[in-house]
């Protein structure tokens, strides 16, 4: 079956909070299959690469298969904090959405959910 | 023993919406089970900001939101026995319940009787030498600066023991937000220290439900993959939780949002560390054998959470004075606007060093992934030289005038930029900087007191 880089946007939805000056972004696969793929793909270390440029030091990451969930925390990522960054976005909210981005994996078509947009890049 | 408590949540942040508490008093007036309303309207910037305005004024210092979340539904909480716990005290706890009394009088409801639970303000019971003494968590050095609040992050007993004495509102400053839940199911289950797994369950209950509509499809939408009905119209959370320790989240009939697994596991991990071990004065909850399972239209039951020792030490937040922040944008569009920008965001720079002003200033490209890099990094996105583009620059500087000054040199591009600046925008804040120490339980406990108004 054809397989495309995709975002892992494609299979996984996230959300990010703030801890002084820690961002925590989870990570949670729509499906079972989803699941397997970023239990297995999304390291510490990749997620440690995505954030490097803004500061991270050590990522831990943590993992709650019942919930399909995985829960990264990134230290040092974000710029002093909510009270002391520089950035436009201080809390890092948006930086769930870099991880969505950034993470990118071979995917088929038979991984993503009923009606995902990203069923329009599959030609076949 | 109550079956059932009803626990709702009328807002999640200083600023949430004022009327969203309104359909869960209406779902409540129909309830004859014990019910709740909490409201978590206190960040740690917050309370800093409030201890200015107490020092200013002694009756000030409580949530200058107060009036907009009290007044639309006192009336109707008192009338139907709903009770309010919030934290809507901020720095100053006896002046908020003092408002709230006013504002009774002033919509002629039955007098309410106001639990007030003080003692969180360290500055009043230790000197400044004992709290930069205490081990910092997280957070900047301050040993330099002055502190301008600290304030103890207390548990849910307080709130549990002000309900005991009768109290229909519970009006507490810093305290950990789940405890706005945990202490009304302490206080009507008669819950135990050493009842740990339903302390956790507690705590996992208010922390899914301390920031309001984002366990309820806000803060979740992302069109074409996760979908969410209505969401201007979104309600607010309710916990209907049962003596085993489970529960139901849902939300008010008739309104917008969307309670699914999903939107409560986003939640669940929000500002969540290590999920086995989630700290609170009261309990160390454990989210990790969690199961959420379907129970009818957006209704989803929540149990297995567990419960461990409490931590010994409690957690504090300190604030201290942190210069003033400059911040200031002009755009550039159209053909080859995004050189144009980038020409911009240098020339700040270079003006920066040419007037002396140390310290970091960060530019950033709007349009070009401005809140994932900085000019200077290179983006991952694709970006057209041709397009919509506006340059933030932004520092912080000991003094006022100084952060003022990196502004004008915003404001100068008018004249003196690239081709076509406009829409220049630019302010100066000032800032208060936050670390976390962690301290004795012995000194906190004796200090913590429960008022009756």
């Amino acid at each position: 079956m054809t397989k495309l880089n995709l975002p892992i946007h494609s299979i996984a939805h996230a959300r990010a909070g703030d801890k002084g000056d820690v961002s925590n972004i989870s990570l949670i696969a729509y499906l079972d299959s989803g699941w397997r793929i970023i239990e297995k793909s999304a390291t510490k270390e990749k997620v440690l690469e995505i954030f490097k440029h803004m500061g991270a030091t050590k990522v831990d990451r943590y993992e709650l298969p019942k919930l399909r969930a995985l829960n990264f925390v990134i230290h040092s990522a974000l710029g002093g904090g909510v009270n002391s960054s520089l950035r436009l976005d201080r809390h890092g909210k948006t930086l769930s959405s870099h991880l969505l981005h950034e993470l990118k994996l071979p995917i088929s078509k038979d991984l993503l959910p009923i009606n995902s947009p990203y069923l329009k890049k599959f030609k076949d | 023993m109550p079956k059932k408590v009803f626990i709702g949540c009328g807002a999640g942040f200083s600023g949430d919406r004022f009327d969203a508490s309104i359909p869960i008093v209406k779902e409540f007036r129909n309830i004859s089970d014990p019910k709740y309303l909490m409201f978590e309207v206190l960040a740690e910037r917050t309370l800093a900001i409030a201890q200015q305005y107490r020092i200013k004024n002694p009756d000030e210092g409580y949530s200058p939101f107060l009036d907009s979340y009290i007044k639309p539904i006192i009336d109707d909480c008192l009338k139907h026995n709903i009770k309010i716990i919030s934290n809507i005290g901020a720095a100053n706890p006896l002046g908020a319940a003092k408002r709230i009394l006013e504002i009774a009088k002033e919509q002629k409801t039955k007098k309410p009787k106001i639990g007030v639970v003080v003692g969180d303000d360290l500055l009043e019971y230790m000197t400044n030498e004992e709290i930069l003494e205490s081990p910092t968590m997280e957070g900047l050095d301050f040993s330099n600066n002055q502190i301008t609040a600290a304030n103890v992050y207390l548990g849910a007993k307080p709130i549990a023991e002000a309900l005991s004495k009768e109290a229909d509102i519970v009006v507490v400053g810093r305290t950990v937000d789940s405890a706005l839940a945990l202490g009304p199911l302490i206080y009507e289950y008669n819950w135990k220290n050493e009842d740990l797994d339903l302390l956790g369950s507690g705590t996992i209950c208010g922390h899914l439900l301390e920031c309001g509509a984002q366990v309820t499809g806000a803060y979740f939408a992302d069109p074409g993959f996760k979908d969410v009905p209505n969401l201007a119209k979104v309600g607010f959370p309710i916990a209907e939780f049962y003596q085993d320790g489970s529960f139901v989240i849902t939300k008010p009939k008739d309104t917008g949002g969307l309670v699914s697994k999903a939107t409560i596991t986003e939640q669940l991990l929000y500002e969540t560390h290590d999920p086995s071990n989630y700290l609170v004065p009261d309990v160390t909850a454990d989210m990790s054998e969690l199961i959420l399972e379907d129970n009818g239209e957006n209704r989803i039951l929540v149990k297995g959470g567990r419960g461990k020792k409490a931590p010994q030490k409690l957690k504090a937040t300190i604030c201290c004075d942190n210069g003033f922040m400059g911040e200031a944008e002009i755009s550039y569009a159209g053909p080859n606007a995004l050189a144009r920008a980038k020409l911009a965001g240098e020339v700040i720079s270079e003006r920066i060093q040419i007037l002396g002003l140390q310290g970091q200033l960060r530019v950033e490209i709007i349009g070009g992934g401005s809140v994932h890099f900085s000019m200077d990094e290179a983006s991952s996105y694709e970006l057209p030289n041709d397009g919509d583009y506006r340059v933030r620059t932004s520092a912080i500087y000991p003094k006022r005038y100084q952060a003022q000054q990196m502004v004008d040199e915003v404001m100068s591009l008018y004249c003196c930029g690239p081709a076509a600046g406009g829409g220049g925008r630019g302010y100066v804040t000032p800032q208060s900087s936050t670390a976390s120490i962690l301290v004795n339980r012995e000194i906190v406990s004796p200090n913590v007191q429960i008022k009756i108004l």
